[in-house]
């Protein structure tokens, strides 16, 4: 009888832990990828991507997302940790393929913290974009850092629909370099409402590290 | 009618008792009737709804929400909460009794019993596993803020766990007195063999399970990010998780109505002769108190969460500002359940405390009258000071000296509780067992957890500590150093009367100082934390906090430890050692405890008829019941 | 021998830890309890938490003393004895001052509390229609617009040209008036040593006062959890001399000017699009 409790205790006990780790594994502690920033001849060099659907396969195809890219627009990783160096000057390219939706605060259609307080949309210098035509932002408000992502036209000819997407397709390319802080984890994040079919806009994808949101880990 | 009739049939084989209607059959159920609602009704309806959320955003609230609500009716037609309306609607007789065949043993635990006893330890078993997750969600919860800029979990998953341990804290501990001690002791202090409605507190009971369990599976749908407080329009932009918190709380808030309604009517109705209101126990003072506050507040939960779920499903504006709503409403809607909802999960440990303190004193429960005006004054107060929890909102400034006078009114009926405690100590023949340290405990507990909420309820002090850890430590102070102070002092008291069987003392009391050590421990500091200007709910802190937040997290692990000690002291002596235990350990004069243990199926032999006080300690005139005697 | 009377013992040992602690509480603790001496109203809630401190002292010492008293003086000796103590059942004089001192200290206070809050607003969100504007006539308030959004604060200064930013500065010896306000879900505008705590509701102006002092940098930190940076939703203030206040908006206003055309007209609410589901 005793052998028998005893038998029984173990085994709810192993169950209940097990059931635990698995928690903790699968839920607590599964987070996106990370990416690094790359060393080029130019200086050090971070390469994102946005897009209006993620990848067929992922937990969530229909929310927008960011990705990290490379030089070329190839490799698509659905990372939102980014790893830079510190105290340096680092360069951004955000190839941007989804669609215009404008910004809750046209405040944050200005281009702040990076050098010069400017940047390259399609090669040419600005500091503003109007803020009805943001589709992204990317922003990291412990900086002070926000640069407004230009949306495609609601008449583009090739829009991509889903990650991963083509320079072929429409798209509009930001580029600006700001430098970083000491090291230490920042956070980043989007500002345009644009988490389609949720309140405002600002649920779902807006509220979810992987998607609209990540880290800057700066080391 | 004999109601009471004990049948000894011979046990049926396992085989043939799982075919009937038990656990097994309800989770069938449940699964049957979750894919029926998810699956079936749930496309159906928004098949013909224009402008669906599902579309574009990739989720169906819909088809959750029903999938909880038709999976919770399959669990309870399962478990044959159907079966006596259909027998009665077929014309079959009336009958009280379901599963009570002692034959039947450990079986009846695991089905629809109206045996007072029987439900008021399935309680006890089940809201103990539902602590276990939520204790659990605290020990990760520290583990994060161990560092405010290294993170352990996700910053989603954070969230999540702060509410989730924060909801089913609350939701388990609104009945974690009521459920196992007053289901389980009410009928045997009133002299009754039963509930009022014994198929509902099985109801009650399965309800709140399913629950637990509803809540528990937000981690597949992605969590929710609002806290316990689930605030709108936060909630209405979330994710599927958000829909559990919903169908958590519809569904405990049910329980929580319909068992202090059955608790109401068995205390109103139930009382045998000679138990007149001014013979009652104080315990049972204390229960419908907390009764009366259950059945009004927790349906206006109910109504608040309804209203949220057709925000995320039927296009309604309830909490959304710009086109017709106001977040305010939810804050109104929710506070005003809220609070008197706290005021649910404080009662009963005062109830618990008067009640032990005669006994572990030797000495008439003192000022009797004063408790009673104590334990009615805080419910009927509670209900005029909700917006002390809005102070800095934006609500009408004008109204805020009212509700800092009505809280702080609040004050004087729950000095009544500690002015009874010590003219019941004045002395007496004072001894330190188990039960009466956890009530010293509590003593110390709410005495922190009071004056906080003093400072609380000044506007220009609440103006700094509002939604910082200040607050945190309050209700902490008063709702864990308070009620589940005064659970385990229940436990430690009533497990001989309720198993016959002893705790190991010695263990108790190595888990009472660990968890008082710990508790004050981890609690006390963060008082401080919040004056230093950390907010609750945050996954990174200011770095000059860490050292705080280390020593917080350190003291919480050992807060776990005794919880451990506790379940082995529980495994051990009650599965493994089973010494047997006096039937009157205590020497306690309540009537519960001139009865056998275990109690047996019919609990009295004769309806009692009550005639002394009910702590009539010190009195010379009245004999002792005999240790054993049948009454 | 004589019975001793344990209550003018217990009595006795209140009174004497009483007098020891009360003051040191008022006069050594209490002051260094935050928010401190930041502005004003910091001042002013630290006042109301002097005699908050100073009142439970003596209260919780007396509830300390007198259990602590009890549970080492009456406890039962023999562990195998089961003696009953006598059956007093209550005692209307002690019932009667008990309520009679409880309701007075309780009284006292709330009126205190009412009266500081009052008297300077004690940096509390007081709603579109404050009840305690602490600004003398004569004199007038600098208003500062708190635009709370999921994760960061903006301030718009309507006296300045309506020109929004992303940094929080204030001219010291100021008044100022706070329009805190959101853009989506409830928010909490916490200037720590300013002692300002006020809600951000959407659709909802919920003023705030404060008089700043001297020169000083504070946090701001969200206190109403609002999703998933609500813990990083934080930024520095800083109270600096008119002079430099008055350089630093000149330079914000240059710097914004391009996207200041395009800000709507200041307003005490904003109700953006999206309200319903956005995409």
């Amino acid at each position: 009888m005793v052998g028998r409790r005893l038998f029984g205790v173990v085994l709810l006990s192993a169950a209940f832990v097990g059931a635990v780790v698995v928690y903790i594994i699968f839920f607590l502690t599964s987070v996106p990828g990370q990416a690094s920033a790359v060393q080029t001849p130019s200086g050090t060099h971070l390469y994102l991507a946005t897009v209006a659907a993620a990848k067929g396969t992922d937990a969530h195809p229909t929310w927008v997302s960011y990705y990290a890219v490379d030089a070329n627009d190839q490799h698509w990783v659905h990372a939102t940790t980014y790893q830079v160096p510190a105290n340096t000057l680092v360069q951004v390219t955000i190839f941007q393929f989804d669609s215009q939706t404008g910004l809750r605060n046209e405040f944050l259609g200005q281009v702040r913290g990076t050098t010069g307080g400017t940047m390259l949309l399609n090669g040419k210098s600005t500091s503003t974009i109007d803020p009805s035509t943001a589709s992204h932002v990317f922003s990291i408000p412990q900086i002070d850092l926000n640069v407004p992502l230009y949306g495609i036209p609601a008449n583009a000819k090739n829009p991509c629909a889903n990650a991963p997407c083509s320079l072929s397709t429409s798209h509009e390319t930001i580029q600006f370099s700001f430098r970083t802080p000491p090291p230490g984890l920042y956070r980043w994040q989007c500002f345009v409402p644009c988490a389609a079919g949720f309140i405002q806009g600002l649920g779902g994808p807006m509220q979810t590290v992987g998607y609209m949101d990540g880290y800057l880990k700066v080391v | 009618m004999s109601a009471i009739a004990v049948r000894t049939a011979a046990a049926r084989p396992l085989w043939r008792r799982l075919i009937g209607f038990n656990l097994l059959t309800a989770i069938i159920g449940a699964a049957i009737g979750y894919v029926i609602g998810h699956m079936v009704i749930g496309p159906a309806i928004h098949a013909h709804s224009l402008d669906y959320i599902g579309l574009t955003a990739g989720q169906s609230d819909i088809d959750v929400l029903l999938g909880y609500l038709f999976g919770t009716i399959g669990f309870l037609v399962g478990m044959g909460f159907a079966n006596y309306p259909i027998r009665r609607l077929l014309g079959h007789p009336p009958s009280l009794a379901e599963h009570e065949d002692e034959a039947e043993g450990m079986f009846r635990y695991f089905t629809l019993c109206t045996d007072h006893k029987v439900v008021g330890l399935q309680y006890l078993v089940g809201i103990g596993f539902f602590f276990l997750i939520g204790g659990l969600n605290a020990m990760l919860i520290r583990t994060e803020l161990l560092q405010p800029n290294v993170h352990v979990f996700g910053a989603n998953q954070y969230l999540t766990l702060v509410g989730e341990h924060g909801a089913m804290m609350m939701g388990m501990i609104t009945s974690g007195i009521l459920g196992p001690f007053g289901t389980y002791f009410v009928p045997l202090m009133l002299g009754a063999r039963r509930m009022a409605f014994p198929r509902l507190e099985s109801f009650t009971f399965w309800l709140l399970m399913c629950a637990g369990v509803v809540l528990t599976t937000t981690v597949f749908f992605g969590g929710f990010q609002t806290g316990w407080t689930g605030y709108d329009p936060l909630g209405d932009q979330g994710v599927l998780g958000y829909d559990a918190y919903i169908g958590f709380f519809a569904l405990v808030g049910t329980s929580m109505t319909l068992l202090g309604f059955n608790m109401l009517a068995t205390i109103v109705v139930m009382r045998a002769p000679g138990m007149t209101w001014s013979r009652l126990p104080i315990f049972v003072w204390g229960v419908f108190a907390t009764a009366a506050l259950m059945m009004l507040a927790a349906p206006m939960l109910v109504a608040t969460l309804c209203m949220a779920a057709l925000d995320r499903t039927a296009q309604t504006v309830f909490y959304i500002a710009g086109v017709g709503g106001s977040n305010y409403l939810y804050e109104n809607l929710f506070w005003f359940f809220g609070h008197p909802e706290v005021y649910i999960v404080a009662l009963p440990g005062f109830g618990i405390v008067l009640e032990l303190l005669p006994v572990f004193c030797r000495k008439p429960l003192w000022g009797y009258r004063v408790g009673v005006a104590g334990m009615l004054g805080v419910g009927l107060l509670s209900w005029f000071v909700w917006q002390h929890h809005l102070f800095v909102s934006g609500i009408d400034a004008d109204v805020r000296p009212f509700y800092m006078l009505a809280t702080e009114l609040i004050s004087i009926p729950t000095g009544f509780i500690f002015l009874c405690a010590m003219g019941t100590v004045w002395r007496g023949r004072i001894r330190f067992t188990v039960p009466m340290l956890f009530c010293i405990g509590w003593i110390f507990n709410f005495l922190w957890g009071g004056i906080s909420g003093v400072f609380l309820s000044a506007v220009p002090s609440d103006v700094t500590t509002h939604g910082s850890f200040f607050s945190m430590a309050h209700f902490h102070y008063t709702i864990m150093g308070g009620l589940v102070f005064t659970m385990f002092a229940a436990i430690f008291y009533w497990t001989p009367k309720m198993t016959g069987l002893k705790l190991n003392e010695t263990l108790g009391k190595i888990q009472f100082w660990i968890l008082f050590i710990a508790f004050n421990s981890t609690f006390g500091p963060l008082f401080a934390v919040g004056f230093l200007g950390q907010p609750r709910r945050v996954v990174s802190y200011p770095a000059g906090l860490q050292f705080l937040n280390d020593w917080v997290s350190v003291s919480a692990y050992f807060i776990g430890i005794s919880m451990l000690i506790f379940l082995a002291n529980v495994i051990w002596s009650l599965l493994f050692v089973r010494e047997p235990a006096e039937v009157n350990p205590w020497n306690s004069k309540s009537i519960e405890w001139q009865m056998p243990s275990p109690v047996p199926l019919h609990d009295f032999e004769r309806i009692p008829v009550f005639d002394v006080d009910p702590y009539p300690y010190g009195e010379p005139l009245v004999a002792p019941a005999p240790a054993g005697g049948q009454v | 021998m004589p019975e001793i009377n344990h209550f003018r013992r217990v009595a006795l040992i209140w009174l004497v830890s009483s007098i020891v602690a009360t003051p040191l509480v008022i006069f050594l603790f209490a002051p260094i309890v935050p928010p401190g001496q930041g502005s004003v109203q910091s001042s002013g809630q630290v006042l109301d938490n002097t005699v908050l401190f100073g009142l439970s002292t003596p209260i919780a010492l007396a509830v300390l003393i007198f259990f602590g008293y009890s549970f080492v003086v009456f406890r039962e000796r023999d562990p195998a004895a089961v003696l009953d103590g006598p059956a007093v059942r209550g005692h209307a004089g002690a019932q009667l001052w008990w309520m009679i001192v409880t309701i007075t200290i309780v009284l006292f206070l709330a009126t205190y509390a009412s009266y500081r809050t009052f008297v300077d607003g004690a940096g509390g969100g007081q709603g579109p229609i404050p009840a305690s504007v602490p600004v003398p006539s004569g004199q007038s308030a600098l208003p500062v617009q708190v635009i709370a959004q999921q994760w960061q604060f903006t301030y718009r200064y309507p006296t300045y040209g309506g020109v929004e930013t992303s940094e929080l500065y204030l001219p010291e010896h100021t008044i100022v008036k706070f329009n805190v306000t959101s853009l989506d879900v409830v928010h909490s505008f916490w200037a720590y040593q300013l002692a300002v705590k006020a809600d951000a509701n959407p659709n909802v102006n919920n003023v705030a006062f404060v008089k700043t002092r001297g020169p000083l940098t504070f946090n701001v930190r969200c206190a109403e959890l609002c999703g998933v940076w609500h813990g990083y939703m934080f930024n520095l203030g800083h109270v600096v001399s008119k002079a430099q206040f008055a350089a630093w908006i000149a330079q914000q206003q240059r710097q914004f000017a391009p996207i200041t055309k395009s800000l709507p007209k200041y307003n005490p609410t904003y109700n953006p699009a999206p309200t319903r589901r956005g995409g």
